[in-house]
């Protein structure tokens, strides 16, 4: 079994975000670029399946901010080859943009299982998933929590997650893409010593594409919430805040005795 | 192309979704303006009698087959993808869910129409139609003109009241075609294990995020919740890590909750978390980083560790209870 895995970089929302001066899209210089989680999910659960089956893993990346970094990093947790996808962009193009690009990528490969995150923050023309499902005309589930392949690998059976704790369980004929919402465990962690050992050796695949025809989402403005709205917002030391928490608490008559 | 709005219509275990009124309420509002009508779209099996809960429409297309009982993605798509083609409204609504977004990424491509997610605001401005979508985990917004072709939004659950939803009605039906034999076949539902609490019904919630940490800090917030008369729930990293059961996640694929107390613990206020807690009577939220989403949200804020506060808020609810 061959399975191909789509990681996307995002930015760190633990930096500010900055918004710049057209005021339609995120300031470049004020970003640092990370693996979309729900993605790091996805070449986790593909991992874990190679470990049951033997099969491939393949991970694949756009040439968009650290996009290289995450490709050493999937070597290191075990992936058997990486490629960077080098279309020329500056920053993360849309979601049919790179839907587009990814399907020439993948068309003539044929994998068996596609996976990749259900959704990333920066999603706003749909989710790449769903989108390539869509243009290789394979079946899409996604929001999935656990992936193991069927009989003689013809097929996966998902679990699929809905609100309130409720998971269906569906079975998908091969070759399909899924959606990742987590992997049946946290992603893997790989120790520095590691990462260094495989820097100096590893091989990144490089593949030219053509740009994307998909023409971009046409923002007329990007926002961030009004500063200053909603809290009223407590000051103090910690003990202070503490006291004045259980204040507020006490006030509404939400505390026992 | 019409001016008509449609509503992908959900519904589960018998019952028709909250976000399905959510659609329909705002259907009508952009109708009204677009000079159009309103379908909704309910597939499904045995479902005819959740159609008398959709009088807001003016039109309704019902497929109901045995393949449809459950939400299979390539089926249901199929079938919506066809009458989408053939009736070509202005808009197409869904939600921003389990079902919505396994759709709208097929359905764009087979109806060659753009798609949107994570809107949580739409409006007719001169005969445009300006939506707004919430991005980087509730840090940004984004405004835009959906394009004056057929288009698919996908709405945030709770960004509409459901109210406007429920008007009574006599809709005109009609029936939708069989699907086509799948690649993708219904097993079976995994019901959440009886026994834990079900946190939806407890009235002061402690919720932990990734802030809290690590596994250690859990018997904490337990401790706190404990102290209160209340329960500990959580934003979905600490699902993932194993630290609380999935039955304790908020959130779009957790719970909903509207307890008297949420009180927010390293938690940033993720759109995907927020909807499940955003009707919360008093929230408070502790939090490292002043810029974090969830101040947006809350009633009260405070800047600092959680880690730390947990146990001195014990200490001083413990005497203040007496
Ligand atoms: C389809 C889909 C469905 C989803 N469903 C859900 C869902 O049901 N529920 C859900 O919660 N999420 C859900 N998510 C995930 C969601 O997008 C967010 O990733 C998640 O809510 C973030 O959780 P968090 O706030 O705990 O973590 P983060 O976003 O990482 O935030 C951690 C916060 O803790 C703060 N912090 C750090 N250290 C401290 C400290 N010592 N003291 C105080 N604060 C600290 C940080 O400043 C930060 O704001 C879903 C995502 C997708 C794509």
């Amino acid at each position: 079994m061959k399975i191909a895995v789509l990681i996307k970089q995002v930015p760190d929302l633990v930096e500010g975000l900055e918004i710049d001066a057209s005021g339609k899209a995120l300031d470049q210089d004020s970003l640092r670029y990370i693996i979309s989680e729900a993605d790091d999910h996805a070449l986790e659960q593909a991992l874990l399946i190679r470990e049951r089956t033997g099969a491939s893993v393949d991970v694949f990346a756009l040439d968009v901010g650290e996009a290289r970094d995450s490709l050493t990093t999937a070597l290191a947790k075990g992936a058997e080859r990486v490629t960077l996808v080098a279309a020329g962009l500056e920053a993360a193009p849309g979601s049919h943009a790179l839907a587009e690009l990814f399907a020439g990528v993948l068309r003539p490969q044929n994998f068996d299982l596609i996976l990749t995150g259900v959704r990333a923050i920066d999603d706003l023309d749909g989710s790449l998933g769903g989108l390539l499902a869509g243009l290789l005309e394979l079946p899409y589930v996604g929001l999935i929590r656990k992936v193991e392949t069927g009989p003689g690998g013809e097929t996966a059976i998902v679990q699929k997650e809905f609100p309130g704790g409720f998971i269906t369980e569906l079975e998908v004929k091969l070759p399909a893409v899924l959606g990742i919402q987590s992997a049946e465990q946290p992603p893997r962690y790989v120790p520095v010593s590691r990462l260094r050992q495989v820097m100096k050796t590893a091989k990144i695949g490089e593949q030219a594409v053509e740009p994307p025809q998909a023409q971009p989402i046409a923002v007329e403005r990007l926002f961030k919430p009004e500063e200053g709205a909603g809290a009223s917002m407590l000051e103090g030391t910690p003990e202070e805040l503490a006291k004045q928490i259980a204040g507020l608490l006490a006030e509404r008559h939400l505390l026992k005795g | 192309m019409t001016n008509d709005v449609m509503v992908i219509g959900e519904h589960f275990q018998g019952a028709l979704s909250q976000i399905t009124l959510e659609l329909l309420g705002k259907a009508r509002e952009l109708a009204g303006q677009l000079d159009g009508k309103v379908e909704a779209v309910l597939l499904g099996h045995g479902v005819e009698p959740l159609a008398a809960e959709l009088g807001a429409a003016d039109r309704l297309s019902i497929a109901d087959h045995p393949l449809l009982e459950h939400f299979v993605p390539e089926t249901y798509e199929a079938v919506i993808a066809q009458r989408i083609k053939q009736a070509g409204p202005r808009l197409v609504l869904l939600g921003s869910t389990s079902v919505g977004l396994d759709l709208i990424g097929p359905l764009s491509v087979r109806a060659a129409v753009p798609c949107f997610d994570n809107c949580t605001s739409l409006q007719v401005r001169e005969g445009r139609v300006v939506a707004i979508s919430q991005l980087y985990g509730g840090k940004i917004f984004a405004e835009y003109a959906v394009p004056e072709t057929t288009a698919l939004v996908a709405v945030v659950p709770g960004s509409f009241p459901a109210e406007p939803g429920k008007a009574a009605g006599a809709p005109e039906v009609l029936r939708l075609a069989a699907p086509p034999a799948p690649r993708t076949t219904f097993r079976k539902l995994i019901e959440p294990p009886p026994g834990d609490v079900d946190v939806s019904k407890v009235p002061l919630l402690v919720a932990v995020g990734r802030g809290i940490q690590n596994a250690d800090n859990i018997p904490l917030a337990e401790e706190l919740a404990e102290t209160l008369g209340g329960a500990v729930c959580a934003s979905r990293p600490v699902i993932d890590q194993g630290w609380l059961p999935l039955t304790r996640q908020v959130g779009k694929s957790g719970v909903t909750v509207k307890p008297k107390l949420y009180l927010a613990l390293g938690i940033s206020g993720a759109p995907e978390h927020v909807e499940g807690m955003k009707q919360s009577e008093l929230i408070i939220a502790v939090n490292t980083d002043a810029k974090a989403p969830i101040f947006g949200l809350a009633h009260y804020g405070a800047v600092a560790d959680a880690v730390e506060i947990i146990p001195l808020l014990t200490e001083q609810i413990r005497a203040a209870s007496g």
